[in-house]
């Protein structure tokens, strides 16, 4: 248990650490390791051919559009599959709706609407099972567009004409409880006026508004100043989404034999703290679940030259 | 992705080049960032309070929205009271109402509620009780009230019938036509009027002569002319207001008003029943 709790204060912004302990298996392959050092060079046609893999990031981002398309289609042309927004909707009439958006509103109003908790329970249980972030990467509108303005900024920072500002990941935690402390203090889900999913996910539903303009804002400072700002330093749905999926049998695993150790998952990782544990010497165990924070976009899956990270259906091998 | 194995270029300036820092400096700098980011984020949405503590806009609410502060607290802004409106009279507000961003608002000249759900049904949608579901009929809403706002422009209290389309042939809203079309609304410019004293606000309100009723008074010079007297049955949906050909309408909604609220010298108003308030709904007792 220590282990999750470890992971869940990296989640909430502490720095990780080097292990304390390290398995035996895990640590005669980092002494077979030692001394030889990460060969880039021999990688190099690897890693480039993993450059050119977008398997599962084009997956997702199909599955993404999808299920925004089905609730602006919904509305257009009245499907009524999936009806409402990002914030609450109904699925063929089953009550859907965000958690920490529910929360705020069960802060504000004090009181619990029955339908409201029964919609945040069928979503909380849903991405406790299909992988807590897994909602960021795969469904949420506002982690599309940011990964768009993501490859800007990557572009605009290889030129050197911008520079990453990396912020204290503590920040979203304290925000988190700002946030909901503000809430039950003033009665408004202040929150809600801030946020780009919400703001995003009803543009594309019931058209465009002036509010679009903060989304834009929100874009411009990720390109400009600190890459993935919004998910990574702010988004309180996205961690409370981390919490829900701390224990998900859907997981990134890592293979510690395999890994070559040369780093190209941790930079195109949003979270990278998660990927940590691919540096040389960090990995606790031969076989490791990359932390709660992960959204399981699969990006570090498409780039690794070795394959050594992967997802996996925990349970399921046994089950068979 | 490509870009992480974008050829480094020569950096184009040298301010773009980080400095050296050492481990503390780099980590004091990010905490740094972090409480400003935190605070700046903080300190916006106040901005956002702005527009209601001033009430910048006094928008009419959907059926069965509780007080207004509690409205906007319990309102979770997913739009699902738009999304089964049958004329789509609701809409909801962009970032200029501030707390009200992405809450239901009813522009009832545009599209009034004219009740064609009979269910209330975005207060069934309502996942969050911001819409009280102590509501069962539209007759128990109250929304606002009507009042007669122009009383110069009122064709019937100037003696005037009205023969063709109530608002152009251009006008997108729609209303239930019983008598045409039970279970659908039908575009309000598909249906021409031909009234000898106009009394489009009386026949077409979906609450009937409970709310409104077209009454005989004395215009000062001794003619007998005909007036809308609006009665405590007034739900406030808005369909006098969409329906009246008056150019701006003549008869208004007060949202959130109260009945005989600040009324009482309306010409016209001698008929005026005793007053009495509409009952508030604070919270959603279910």
């Amino acid at each position: 248990m220590s282990g999750l709790l470890e992971q869940l204060a990296i989640m909430l912004g502490r720095a990780p650490r080097r292990p304390l302990k390290v398995t035996e298996t895990a640590a005669a392959i980092h002494a077979a390791k030692r001394g030889r050092g990460v060969k880039r060079a021999e990688l190099l046609e690897e890693i480039h051919d993993a450059n050119e893999n977008h398997t599962w990031r084009n997956r997702r981002w199909m599955v993404l559009i999808g299920i925004n398309l089905l609730f602006t289609l919904s509305f257009w042309v009245d499907i009524q599959i999936l009806e409402g927004s990002l914030t609450a909707s109904r699925f063929i009439g089953f009550h859907l709706a965000d958690p920490y958006s529910s929360l705020l509103v069960v802060l504000s109003a004090k009181r619990v609407p029955v339908n409201l908790a029964i919609g945040a329970a069928t979503i909380a249980l849903f991405w406790g099972l299909v992988g807590g972030r897994a909602f960021c990467s795969w469904a949420c509108p506002y982690h599309l567009v940011a990964e768009w303005a993501e490859m800007l900024h990557l572009r605009l920072a290889s030129r050197g004409i911008v520079r990453d500002h990396p912020i204290h990941r503590a920040t979203r935690s304290v925000l988190w409880v700002a946030f909901a402390l503000l809430t039950l203090l003033t009665g408004y889900a202040l929150f809600l006026v801030l946020n780009p999913i919400g703001m995003l996910s009803r543009a594309l539903i019931y058209g465009p508004s002036l509010a679009l303009a903060w989304v834009l804002l929100l874009l411009a400072f990720e390109v400009l100043y600190a890459r993935r700002a919004w998910c990574r330093y702010v988004c309180p749905i996205g961690l409370t989404y981390g919490f829900l999926g701390a224990k998900a049998p859907l997981r990134v695993t890592y293979d510690l034999e395999s890994c070559a150790h040369e780093g190209e998952c941790r930079k195109v990782c949003e979270v990278s703290h998660v990927l940590e544990l691919t540096i040389k010497g960090r990995a606790e165990d031969a076989k490791m679940d990359v932390g709660p924070d992960c959204t399981r976009c699969g990006l570090c899956v498409d780039i690794c030259p070795t394959g050594a990270l992967r997802y996996e259906l925990k349970g399921v091998k046994r089950l068979l | 992705m490509s870009e992480g194995r974008a050829p480094a270029l020569p950096p184009q300036s040298k301010k773009a080049k980080p400095p050296r820092l050492s481990r503390e400096q780099e980590q004091r700098r990010q905490v740094l960032r972090g409480g400003v980011a935190a605070v700046g984020l903080l300190l916006l949405q106040p901005l956002a309070w702005i527009p209601v503590v001033r009430r910048w806009r006094e928008r009419l609410r959907p059926p069965g929205a509780l007080v207004e502060n509690a409205f906007l607290g319990a309102c979770i802004k997913c739009g699902q009271c738009v999304q089964v409106c049958p004329v789509e009279a609701l809409v909801l507000a962009d970032a200029k109402d501030g707390f009200g961003l992405g809450v239901p608002y009813i522009d009832a000249r545009r599209q009034a509620c004219d009740f064609s759900c009979d269910a209330l049904s975005c207060i069934l949608a309502c996942p969050t009780g911001a819409l009280s579901h102590a509501l069962h009929t539209k007759e128990e809403v109250r929304a606002g009230v009507a009042r007669l706002a122009r009383p110069d422009a009122c064709r019937a209290r100037k003696g005037e019938g009205f023969r063709g389309l109530a608002r152009g042939d251009r006008f997108s809203g729609r209303l239930r036509y019983e008598e045409i079309d039970r279970w659908n609304p039908l575009p309000v410019r598909d249906h021409p009027y031909d009234r000898e004293v106009c009394d489009l606000c009386v026949i077409e309100c979906p609450i009937g002569e409970e709310a409104i009723q077209l009454v005989p008074f004395d215009d000062g010079s001794g003619q007998r002319r005909m007036t809308p007297w609006v009665k405590r049955g007034c739900v406030g949906c808005g369909v006098c207001e969409m329906i009246c050909p008056a150019e701006p309408a003549a008869i208004v909604v007060d949202a959130r008003a109260e009945y005989g609220e600040g009324r009482g010298r309306d010409p016209g108003n001698e008929a005026r029943g005793p007053l009495e308030a509409a009952p508030k709904i604070e919270a959603d007792e279910t």
